[in-house]
């Protein structure tokens, strides 16, 4: 186990070198120059000058992806360009509420998506199947700035059960901590703010998990489906064993191999995949930061950023390859 | 009989007594309240010698005070960190004398040497900065003091000096009317020197000022808190606090609006303004924007040189369409390059009138197809914006207008567009593959030299964009930035105004309109030209 775990460890490095590459190199060479743009219509030539030479533009390329690795290496991804401040401190305030908004979201998928899937493969066919199954064909294919505007139409403006935006009604006060303000306020035992975090995430989480929770239904049911028509399954019954104990202890747990892997990966693009939700929710998370920084043409705000996703993207990928050989003894090797 | 008169008296008493209840006294200003100001995206920082957009300088507004200020809903100037200031005969030194007594929010308190710390810092040369007492030290300069920069302060100041704790002297390098309007501009703001000191490069989310709101806290991408500062020197705003939020869907910033969870929705889709009239709750406030959306030509190609083509141009494009349905009627049509609130703006000119008739027979005049011919081309390009700006809502929908009104005179167009860096960057340069360009301006300070100089002395500067070059109005532009009489200079601008009528350097698209949704709990909140929101004065009902 311990060999296996250090080879994929080891596997990690080229592969975050080469999203280096890609990330420094492609954002390099989008026409365009970053520093008229952020001058706009009043860059005069002394001005751009200056700024560029503050960005280290006038660099030649190789040189800049030089000085973007070694400190890169330190730890240091730079500072912005736009607001000057150390990339790390503005990922670490906030990164955590995109993980936050991620886990949450990853829980309703997990739970209504497995669900879901568990009770259309044991039911073939039913109504509920069929049910399902569209439901889950309309959660992929949704627009997710659509949908979270019509559930703000209905939930917040027409019923107002719950609010529309942000992380916290302003009225309440919350000491970040780890900025995860579900915990936060735990910790603290404010209630008051707990119950306010809960009511803001749950919106902007349900409408992230309706992809991931459809493709997990969608997985889980045919995963299952499967390892039903499977030989021992049949054995299992012919032992005489209840139709809950086939489906819930022998079924499930070799139909969760291929359903962890989803899970995983779909965690991942969800953390990187937040930008719509955040934006129309007016979530202040790694996303919306994201989409902000490419807009003002950051370069060092969107490497930074981009680096953590993709490093996170495949440090989540080895996890469950190990969770996977947890689940699957057989995968050891 | 007695009795009804009786009636009549009591009925005209209660109706006096119900008329004579002081409206003064009904909207009497309310303290206290939490405003929410909702807007589009965060402040990139509140350091505001370093900042370069609206984001940061509309909470800059109310943490900090310059000099000078502006009016309320105008550009004109008004005492503010000084109380007065005297200008030198020959327009070389500006003398201010400040306020006593005044402190910044960290307990420092405001003198000379602040202001020379304040504007010495995003000097070149420091030497030229002097100071009266307190010798603050010069904290590492971390970004480019953009504005200071752009607005060639380092050419135009020789040297800042305090000549006691309450008088300042700014000597210039040559005579510079609008340098008092710079002065009013939010990089020019009064920093706290112990604070900039205190934080270095953290300065810019501790923000320590004199204005009439303390910052408190800054949750990033989410929202900053200010609160009361009760010792304000102008005296203590209504508002307990405020806070400005972002909200970057258009929709949704809306929706928080409607459902009364922010008081006031800055730029909102259009059609959400249609909706905010009809509500009951809201109040839509409008102001004609400080702004200019153009359309100039390729002034270094011989094809332009022509004013009768220019004038031609000008006759075939039908402005008031493009008004009504691409700017949805947020906007007028612009006579003349400086937007009509702003003093200098020329009255007496008639805008060329949409005539494709004239201007066909211009360009047969002057022989177009000729020129075009000998040119090489057989079309011309139109270079459209590929950003959305409050000047111009769509490059792409305006450009397409005016090929489709060109094209009626007889001028095949090509649209071109690309990304924003490369358009502004190929656009300075004047490439010779571009014909005509659009892009548009808005104002500083207020002073029509912000326009007028900017965006079309091109003998003055290689920077300005349209490189228009014509040795009467490179003159006039010179004689308005040395007389200080406001009154010469207004006639200096009118005869700019009116050579750039004769000759069409530029056509002069459209003004915008700032349309602005809010609660109708918030009382006296004033839109200003610069843009700027001041809060000082807002009260919640």
């Amino acid at each position: 186990m311990l060999h296996f775990l250090i080879k994929r460890l080891l596997q990690v490095i080229p592969t975050v070198l080469g999203i280096s590459v890609l990330v420094f190199f492609m954002i390099h060479l989008v026409p365009g120059d970053p520093a008229e743009m952020m001058l706009g219509e009043r860059a005069n030539e002394k001005a751009l000058t200056e700024l560029r030479q503050q960005l280290g533009l006038d660099k030649p390329l190789y040189v800049q992806y030089g000085l973007f690795m070694s400190r890169l290496a330190q730890g240091d991804l730079g500072r912005a360009l736009r607001t000057n401040e150390k990339i790390t401190t503005e990922i670490a305030t906030h990164f955590p509420a995109t993980l936050e908004l991620a886990l949450v979201a990853i829980v309703f998928a997990v739970t209504l998506g497995m669900l879901a899937g568990i009770v259309s493969a044991t039911r073939q066919y039913s109504l509920f199947d069929y049910g399902s199954m569209v439901l889950s064909l309309i959660g992929v294919s949704m627009p997710i700035f659509w949908l979270g505007l019509v559930l703000m139409i209905i939930f917040s403006v027409n019923l107002g059960w719950l609010p529309l935006s942000g992380r916290l009604s302003y009225d309440i006060t919350l000491e970040p901590v780890t900025n995860l303000y579900l915990i936060d306020s735990i910790i603290q035992g404010n209630w008051a703010a707990f119950k306010d975090a809960l009511h803001h995430i749950i919106m902007p989480a349900f409408t992230l998990s309706t992809i991931p929770m459809a493709i997990i239904a969608r997985m889980t049911r045919s995963s299952m489906l499967e390892v039903l028509r499977q030989d021992y399954i049949r054995t299992a019954k012919a032992k005489g064993l209840s139709p809950r104990a086939v489906h819930y202890k022998h079924a499930l747990r070799n139909a969760l191999i291929p359903i962890v892997t989803i899970i995983g990966l779909q965690f991942s693009i969800l953390l990187g995949g937040a930008i719509l939700t955040e934006t129309i929710f007016a979530w202040p998370g790694i996303g919306s930061w994201l989409l902000n920084a490419v807009y003002a043409r950051d370069f060092n705000a969107v490497q930074g950023g981009t680096m953590l996703i993709a490093t996170l993207f495949v440090l989540i990928n080895v996890l469950v390859d190990l969770l996977y050989a947890v689940i699957n003894p057989r995968i050891k090797v | 009989m007695l009795k009804k008169l009786l009636l009549f008296t009591l009925a005209a008493v209660a109706l006096t007594a119900y008329s004579l209840t002081p409206q003064s006294v009904l909207a009497a200003p309310k303290q206290g309240g939490t405003l929410v100001f909702a807007r589009g995206a965060d402040s990139p920082g509140l350091d505001p010698a370093y900042e370069t957009d609206g984001n940061s300088f509309m909470v800059c507004d109310n943490i900090y005070d310059a000099l000078v200020g502006f009016m309320p809903e105008s550009t004109a100037l008004t005492p503010s960190l000084a109380t007065s200031w005297d200008i030198s005969e020959d327009g070389m030194t500006y003398t201010f004398h400040l306020r006593e007594g005044v402190s910044f929010h960290d307990g420092t308190p405001f003198n000379a040497d602040a202001v020379v710390f304040s504007h010495g810092r995003q000097m070149k040369d420091k030497s030229k900065a002097k100071f009266f007492s307190k010798q603050w030290g010069w904290p590492e300069q971390a970004p480019a003091a953009e504005y200071w920069l752009s607005m060639e302060m380092d050419d135009i100041i020789e040297s800042i000096e305090a000549k006691d704790d309450y008088t300042v002297v700014y000597k210039l390098k040559r005579p510079e009317a609008p340098f008092l309007a710079n002065m009013a501009m939010d990089f020019a703001d009064i920093v706290s020197p112990t604070a900039v000191l205190k934080h270095g490069a953290d300065y810019i989310t501790n923000p320590v000022g004199t204005g009439p709101f303390k910052f408190v806290s800054w949750q990033k991408n989410d929202r900053i808190t200010l609160e009361r500062n009760d010792g304000y020197w102008d005296g203590a705003p209504y508002l307990d606090k405020v806070l400005f939020r972002v909200i970057p869907d258009n929709s949704v910033r809306f929706l928080e609006l409607m459902s009364g969870n922010v008081h006031i929705c800055q730029y909102p889709n259009p059609e959400d303004v249609e909706l905010a009239k009809s509500n009951g709750n809201l109040e839509v406030i409008t102001q004609p924007g400080m702004n200019v959306g153009y359309l100039s030509f390729n002034h270094t190609k011989e094809l332009w040189q022509d004013a009768r083509i220019r004038r031609a141009i000008a006759h075939a494009v039908n402005k008031q369409a493009i008004v009504d349905n691409i700017y949805y009627g947020m906007g007028v049509p612009a006579v003349n390059t400086i937007p009509p609130t702003m003093w200098g703006y020329n009255n007496d000119i008639t805008d060329y009138e949409y005539n494709p008739e004239k201007a066909r027979q211009l360009l047969k005049e002057a022989d177009f197809e000729g020129k075009l011919k000998a040119a090489g081309q057989d079309r011309i390009t139109l270079w459209c914006m590929p950003v959305a700006r409050p000047y111009n809502p769509s490059g792409m929908k305006v450009g397409e207008a005016i090929q489709a009104d060109l094209k009626a005179v007889g001028i095949n167009v090509e649209l071109v567009t690309m990304e924003w860096g490369t358009y502004l960057k190929k656009q300075r340069s004047q490439d010779p593959g571009m014909d005509l360009f659009q892009l548009g301006w808005t104002g500083d300070n207020g002073d029509p030299d912000n326009f007028l100089a900017i965006l079309l002395d091109g003998m003055a500067d290689p920077n300005v964009r349209t490189q228009w070059k014509n040795e009467e109005y490179h003159q006039l532009m010179v004689d308005g930035k040395r007389t200080t009489d406001q009154a010469k200079r207004i006639e200096i601008y009118k005869k700019a105004q009116e050579l750039i009528h004769q000759e069409a350097p530029m056509i002069n698209m459209a003004h915008s309109i700032v349309a602005q949704p809010q609660h109708k709990r918030v009382q006296d909140f004033k839109l200003h030209p610069t843009t700027s929101v001041y809060l000082h004065k807002v009260w919640l009902k």
